[in-house]
């Protein structure tokens, strides 16, 4: 009946009937390959760089993608998103040196601090409009950073976390070898990302683009804007927490620039980069920035410039992300055929 | 049953719902009608929570709205459309409707399943083919004509099968072959789910044609009430509204 129905408008694009479990079943899949191309990787290619790369693309990825959850799909756009990024690494990097506790527990309390942090700060932000909400949660980070920078006793101020993250072996797994870590951020990476792509097209992803679309509409259709607001800020933040407890694990240490709003200020740039239309855009915006970064600080000191002009390509040259602009090319090329 | 009683609302010394009671029968269909100023969408926006009333009841079944969240009155069964068209220009119609449903079944936080959710489809579908928008179901809302964008405002309000819906001019930036079929679908909507439809209208046509039941604002006040009749013949609305020419149109 309904392909009838859609038969009889004009201009109905044939979209299938939205299948919601096999689309489910398509992501695990996808991850899971993935995840075994990735594992994989290091038997091809021996070199310690793209490893290194990897690692740094899952931290920075985790960030990126959680800030696109708000800035993409709920159209919160904080500028103080790094601010979680630093309290994962901090957090972590501390438990670890002062408490000696199993890495799996360190990881859970990081999350919980993290978790107890973003409800704080977020029940002030989110009934914020825009602009303000943006500026608020930039005010916020410089407020952590300034603590780590005077909270010497403890985070050592501008030196960072020194001595190095003990990482004591756990299951069998031992994080101070590379290879090990290596699995380990590959893992986190994929089961993050497919947790937060599970949000964002359960129903709840949905409310989310309703408040994006029209805050006042979602709200007389009976939706708590504030609530489900405040539920995306605070799951954003584990997840960034998660990509600063790599980056910790990464640089065996904490240093005050992850906490920084340089790292907010990345983090806007990846997803501009990528595009915040697709899920996978933060992803590849990551890949791209960290490259760029990688090859335009060996070649010249003036790679702010570069950066710069990249970015400037992408906002005002292409208007949008990567991403978006592939997606968008393939879709006009397949509306083409169809004549 | 919905009751206003004694309702009202300033903006700085304006009185812009001034002392307002009204009753809405259970299924009855009412045109609100007044000059511009005359308070008809704040009225909307009390019943709403859009605004909060400075004193007044808003009474429906017995349980007082006033000071409630807009979200917590839609709970209750008092939806509404917007005079410009209130959508969610990413979302197709489908979705829209879809995602609505969720949210009346207290299923928008719902993070472990997929969307759409089974149970949501069938409450969807209804309201799609009410408004007519079945065969547009796959178009982002944005790219769809004015027209179709006030009927798909009205299915979101619909969908979440209130027991009062209040429109705010569904026949706004329209042409008069639209407004027709507009008021039109208002009319059978109305007669379909034996619902209680309040709308405002400037269109006198339209009023004194579709509507039972005629409440005239003016100045945040009640300036009558009752048949379209009993309207044309009032004369403090003359006097006010409509005006000596009006009324030979409107008689006419």
């Amino acid at each position: 009946m309904t392909e009838l129905q859609a038969g009889e408008g004009a201009q109905v694009l044939k979209v299938p009937r939205i299948d919601a479990r096999a689309q489910r079943y398509r992501d695990v899949l996808i991850a899971l390959v993935a995840f075994i191309v990735l594992a994989l990787l290091p038997m091809v290619f021996g070199s310690k760089q793209l490893l290194d790369f990897v690692v740094r693309c899952a931290a920075y990825g985790l960030f990126a993608t959680s800030l696109n959850l708000l800035v993409g799909y709920t159209g919160m756009i904080s500028f103080g998103h790094g601010m979680f990024f630093g309290l994962g690494a901090y957090g972590f990097g501390l438990m670890m040196q002062k408490t000696g506790v199993p890495i799996p527990v360190a990881f859970a309390a990081t999350l919980a601090i993290t978790f107890l942090v973003a409800a704080v700060i977020g029940a002030i932000c989110v009934r914020l409009k825009e602009i303000y909400f943006a500026f608020v949660t930039l005010a916020f980070q410089m407020l952590i950073h300034s603590t780590i920078l005077s909270w010497q006793s403890l985070t050592g101020g501008d030196q960072g976390l020194r001595g190095g993250i003990p990482r004591p072996p756990f299951l069998g797994i031992d994080l101070s070898r590379p290879m090990h870590l290596y699995i380990a951020s590959c893992a986190l990476l994929v089961i993050g990302l497919l947790l937060m792509r599970q949000i964002a097209q359960s129903p709840f992803g949905y409310t989310l683009r309703m408040i994006r679309d029209n805050p006042t509409r979602a709200s007389f259709i009976g939706i708590d804007v504030w609530r489900a607001k405040l539920v995306i800020f605070v799951l954003a933040a584990l997840f960034a927490s998660t990509g600063g407890m790599i980056m910790a694990l990464f640089v065996s240490g904490a240093y005050p620039e992850f906490a920084y709003w340089t790292i907010s200020g990345e983090g806007i740039f990846i997803n501009m980069l990528g595009g915040v239309t697709t899920f996978l855009g933060p992803m590849v915006g990551t890949a791209l920035l960290l490259l760029l970064n990688d090859t335009v600080t060996r070649l010249t000191e003036y790679h702010g410039i570069v950066l710069g002009i990249v970015i400037l390509f992408f906002a005002i040259g292409l208007r949008k992300g990567l991403m978006d602009f592939i997606v968008e090319w393939f879709v006009q090329r397949r509306e083409g055929a169809n004549g | 049953m919905l009751e206003i009683r004694s309702l009202s609302k300033s903006f700085g010394g304006v009185k812009a719902t001034d002392n307002v009671s009204l009753d809405f029968a259970d299924g009855s269909l009412t045109a609100v009608i007044g000059p511009n100023g005359a308070g008809k969408s704040t009225f909307f926006n009390l019943i709403t929570g859009a605004l909060r009333p400075d004193a007044g009841q808003i009474l429906l079944n017995g349980v007082d709205m006033a000071g409630k969240t807009p979200p917590e009155i839609v709970r209750h069964g008092i939806g509404r459309a917007f005079q410009v068209a209130s959508i969610f220009p990413s979302l197709t119609v489908e979705e829209t409707m879809l995602a609505a449903v969720c949210a009346d079944q207290r299923r928008a936080g719902v993070m472990h399943r997929r969307f759409p959710l089974a149970e949501t489809r069938d409450r969807a579908e209804h309201a799609m083919e009410l408004l007519g928008l079945a065969n547009k179901r796959n178009r982002t809302a944005a790219t769809l004509s004015h027209g179709d964008q006030k009927l798909l405002d009205i299915a979101l309000a619909l969908v979440l099968e209130p027991e009062v819906l209040l429109l705010d001019e569904p026949t706004a930036g329209m042409g008069t072959e639209e407004r027709w079929r507009m008021i039109d679908k208002v009319r059978e909507l109305w007669e379909k789910q034996k619902i209680t439809v309040v709308f405002i209208e400037h269109d006198m046509d339209i009023v004194f044609k579709i509507a039972p039941k005629i409440v005239v604002l003016c100045y945040g006040r009640i300036l009558a009430t009752g048949t379209p009749d009993a309207i044309r013949s009032n004369d403090a609305v003359i006097e006010a509204y409509l005006g000596s020419e009006d009324r030979a149109g409107a008689v006419a």
